[in-house]
């Protein structure tokens, strides 16, 4: 869908390769009352390429959101250095980059029109520019029948819409989403999946998903980094070669099964290791 | 309306019949409870007459001021103890026991601090219910999912963006708890505080002419007090779902 | 749990509050406020002597009946509200509505209704107390998991095993909460019932020393009546603060 001359494309080309590296990255939670500290991350090392489909998968708690968050600038790393577009992160979230999360963030006092335009207006974007945006993402993430609406009125999957959405305006070169689909159910998440593909195809973004779902990782991805149990760091790191052009009904392929599978076997020891870790790291 | 809205009225009009029924034949003597068209022709004639203004400009112009020095006061500490938490831990056990302790105890010393005439009462009724806006608006700007806080940092709000454009709305809720309660405890405090210290104002006026024995009076009077607070609680809780329904909640 | 630590705070609150009452006693004069030192010492002698002891009695039985009508009669309407649905939203503005009023200005109904004396006195205090307790009971009831009973059934519990199990372990933080408060309105309705009410307790000791202007003796009693009132509110929020603990779920459910 190309409307004239409204594009999603960032406007400055990506002259780096090498769109982020963690290096030697650990996470320590320090200790707090009655708990001890966690050592919920690494050390791990990673090298995102500019324009790759890059998912994480691991068993639970070993670590996954909070390599996003170190990623993002979100968490500040106990070891090691991030990089983002040949430059230092550091406890900030450098402009460029998107962040859609698990839990629903969209602002409930808001619109849905005035959620997506939100950080625009914050940025300073003038208003016709803002509303050209807007009217973009907001079609092309399917929301147009519910731009005056409030987000309580809509199903979890269309506010996770209206998050991204509200990312989307924002013309990020790098994109982080933290298990967006984790609340729907298995059709809506293979749709979704397809619009997440749609999206990066057009955007031409480098885009990092988070899931825990190996035949999701599997078929939106590029490459797929398998996260050991906490402390997390990754065993492997798959690359799946699927076409650039591909939708859900890559899933027919015949090597599409084997995969996953590899995945399966990658993760199962880690898995078992996770269940007996047992209580909540935080 | 609802179902649960017609029973009630039944229920209402059901009981204050009965009343009526049981006064006029003579169950319940009129020197307990009069006929409750007793107390509201009680309550019309003391309107009329005129003479109540002074005392209902006295009691509503306090009880106003209470509430909006409650509301904004409340507002501003509970903001500042939640932006400092050394300054929120050390008032933490005070905010907590507060509402144990039996304010009404203290008032005489407020008339004898601050003599006679409605700045006690304000004062009192101020004390009385700035506090409960005070911890509404820490719950309030607590309980902002932190969710909401990352989206902040991801569009790299400064701090008073940040406590302008997001904590605030997501507080909003609890914010307006705050304002009910404060409101109804504006009037409570100057109303306990009338009638218990004998000063003026309709409070000290129902406690008067209970000394006199002038039921009539008496029950005019309580009646057009419960009347106009109830009716001002239900207009803020009205807004109140007004303003949830545009969210949704 | 409790380490000394804990208590460093609430010390330090006390601490200032003491600094405060000085200060404002240096401003206001020894006819507005008594100093501190004075008021607590006349405070320590007053409870020793013989006739203190009937009055507080007077105020403990008094406080004692009202509290239990306000709790048990409240918790049964509660849960009576809370289990049938239509009863509970019937009842709840009305209750509601009650709590937000000046119950004081009831006052002289209460009075009318039960005369002087004790019955006034103990009318008052469980209506101020009651309508907390029912309204916390009445949410605490209404707002059971149905996982939990639906697991209940599953299992084939009878009714009063499905009740004493799971229905009050569930219900017990919420109800607690309604108890407590419920407690310190109750304290604060019977001490008002006293003030007009009776030639007894430590209201009417209160209101002998405002008709004669004898405020060391005032503050003494309000000061008696704070820490009582203080020092029970803190060990029910205590209480309190363990029972939710165990309930509290967090919220985020990540990876």
């Amino acid at each position: 869908m190309a409307g004239p001359a409204v594009s999603l494309v960032h406007p400055a080309p990506m002259d780096h390769p090498v769109h982020a590296r963690l290096t030697d990255v650990t996470r320590i939670y320090p200790a707090r009352a009655g708990q001890a500290a966690v050592h919920a991350l690494g050390p791990l090392s990673m090298e995102l390429r500019a324009g790759e489909f890059f998912s994480v998968v691991g068993p639970s708690g070993c670590g996954k959101s909070t390599l996003l968050d170190v990623l993002a600038g979100l968490a500040v790393p106990s070891a090691g250095t991030v990089e983002f577009e040949g430059k230092p992160v550091h406890g900030m979230v450098p402009d460029g980059v998107g962040v859609v999360f698990q839990e629903d963030a969209s602002f409930p006092w808001l619109t849905v029109e005035d959620n997506v335009a939100f950080g625009l207006r914050r940025s300073g974007v003038e208003a016709a520019e803002t509303r050209r945006r807007v009217d973009f993402a907001v079609d092309f993430m399917g929301l147009r029948d519910f731009r005056g609406a409030y987000p309580s009125q809509l199903s979890g999957g269309m506010r996770q819409r209206v998050c991204i959405a509200r990312t989307l305006v924002l013309q990020p070169r790098l994109i982080l989403l933290d298990e967006p689909f984790g609340a729907l159910d298995q059709q809506t998440r293979l749709l979704m999946g397809d619009e997440l593909l749609r999206l990066w195809r057009e955007t031409s973004a480098t885009v990092l998903l988070i899931t825990h779902a190996l035949d999701e990782a599997n078929l939106l991805s590029d490459r797929i980094g398998v996260m050991s149990a906490r402390p997390g760091c990754f065993i492997d790191i798959v690359e799946t070669g699927w076409p650039h052009d591909r939708d859900s009904r890559l899933a027919e392929r015949a090597d599409f099964g084997a995969v996953t599978s590899r995945l399966w076997s990658l993760l199962r020891t880690e898995s078992m290791r996770a269940m007996g870790q047992g209580a909540r790291a935080k | 309306m609802s179902k649960a809205a017609w029973i009630r009225i039944a229920l209402l009009v059901g009981a204050i019949g009965l009343l009526e029924v049981a006064c006029r034949i003579g169950w319940v003597p009129p020197t307990m409870v009069i006929a409750p068209s007793h107390m509201v022709s009680a309550m019309v004639g003391l309107l009329a007459s005129g003479t109540l203004g002074a005392d209902i400009a006295q009691t509503f112009s306090s009880v106003g001021i209470a509430i909006v020095i409650s509301i904004v006061g409340g507002f501003t500490i509970g903001f500042w103890l939640h932006w400092f938490p050394p300054l929120r831990r050390a008032f933490d056990p005070f905010l907590a026991a507060y509402y144990a302790i039996p304010h009404f105890a203290f008032y005489p010393l407020l008339i004898v601090i601050f003599g006679l005439g409605s700045l006690p009462l304000i004062v009192l009724a101020t004390l009385f219910a700035m506090v409960a806006m005070i911890v509404a608006t820490l719950a309030g700007l607590d309980r902002v999912p932190r969710v909401l806080l990352k989206t902040a940092r991801v569009h790299r709000l400064s701090p008073f963006e940040e406590m302008w454009r997001i904590r605030l709305p997501a507080a909003a809720p609890h914010l307006f708890s705050g304002i009910k309660l404060a409101v109804a405890y504006s009037f409570i405090g100057v109303i306990a505080g009338e009638f218990i210290l004998s000063t003026m104002g309709v409070g000290h006026e129902i406690a008067y002419a209970y000394d006199n024995f002038d039921n009539p009076r008496m029950y005019g009077l309580i009646l057009f007090v419960l009347g106009v607070v109830t009716a001002f609680n239900m207009l803020v809780y009205a807004y109140e779902r007004h303003l949830a329904k545009r969210r949704g909640a | 749990m409790i380490s000394l630590r804990s208590f460093r705070d609430p010390i330090l609150v006390v601490l200032s509050l003491v600094a405060i009452w000085q200060v404002l006693h240096q401003l206001a004069g020894d006819s507005a406020l008594t100093a501190p030192a004075p008021t607590l010492a006349h405070l320590w002698e007053m409870v020793w002597q013989p006739r203190f002891l009937p009055h507080l009695r007077e105020t403990a039985l008094a406080f004692a009946q009202a509290l239990l009508i306000a709790c048990v009669g409240g918790v049964a309407i509660g849960v009576l509200l809370g289990g049938h649905r239509l009863s509970g939203e019937v009842a709840e503005p009305l209750l509601v509505g009650l709590y937000s009023i000046p119950k004081i200005t009831l006052y002289p109904v209460i009075l009318l209704l039960f005369g002087l004396g004790m019955p006034a006195k103990v009318a008052f205090g469980a209506l101020h107390g009651i309508i907390p307790v029912v309204l916390f009971t009445m949410n605490a009831v209404r707002n059971v998991n149905r996982s939990y009973l639906r697991t209940g059934r599953a299992m084939r519990l009878t009714p009063a095993q499905t009740a004493w199990f799971v229905l009050v372990p569930a219900t017990l933080p919420e109800i607690f909460s309604g108890l407590r408060i419920g407690f310190s309105l109750t304290l604060l309705g019977t001490m008002l019932g006293e003030l007009f009410a009776s030639q007894r307790g430590l209201g009417f000791l209160l209101m002998t020393a405002i008709d004669l202007h004898d405020v060391k003796t005032i503050l003494a009693i309000a000061i008696f009546i704070s820490i009582f009132a203080v020092a029970l509110n803190s060990a029910l929020l205590a209480v309190d603060r363990r029972l939710h603990r165990r309930t509290a779920s967090d919220s985020s459910g990540k990876t």
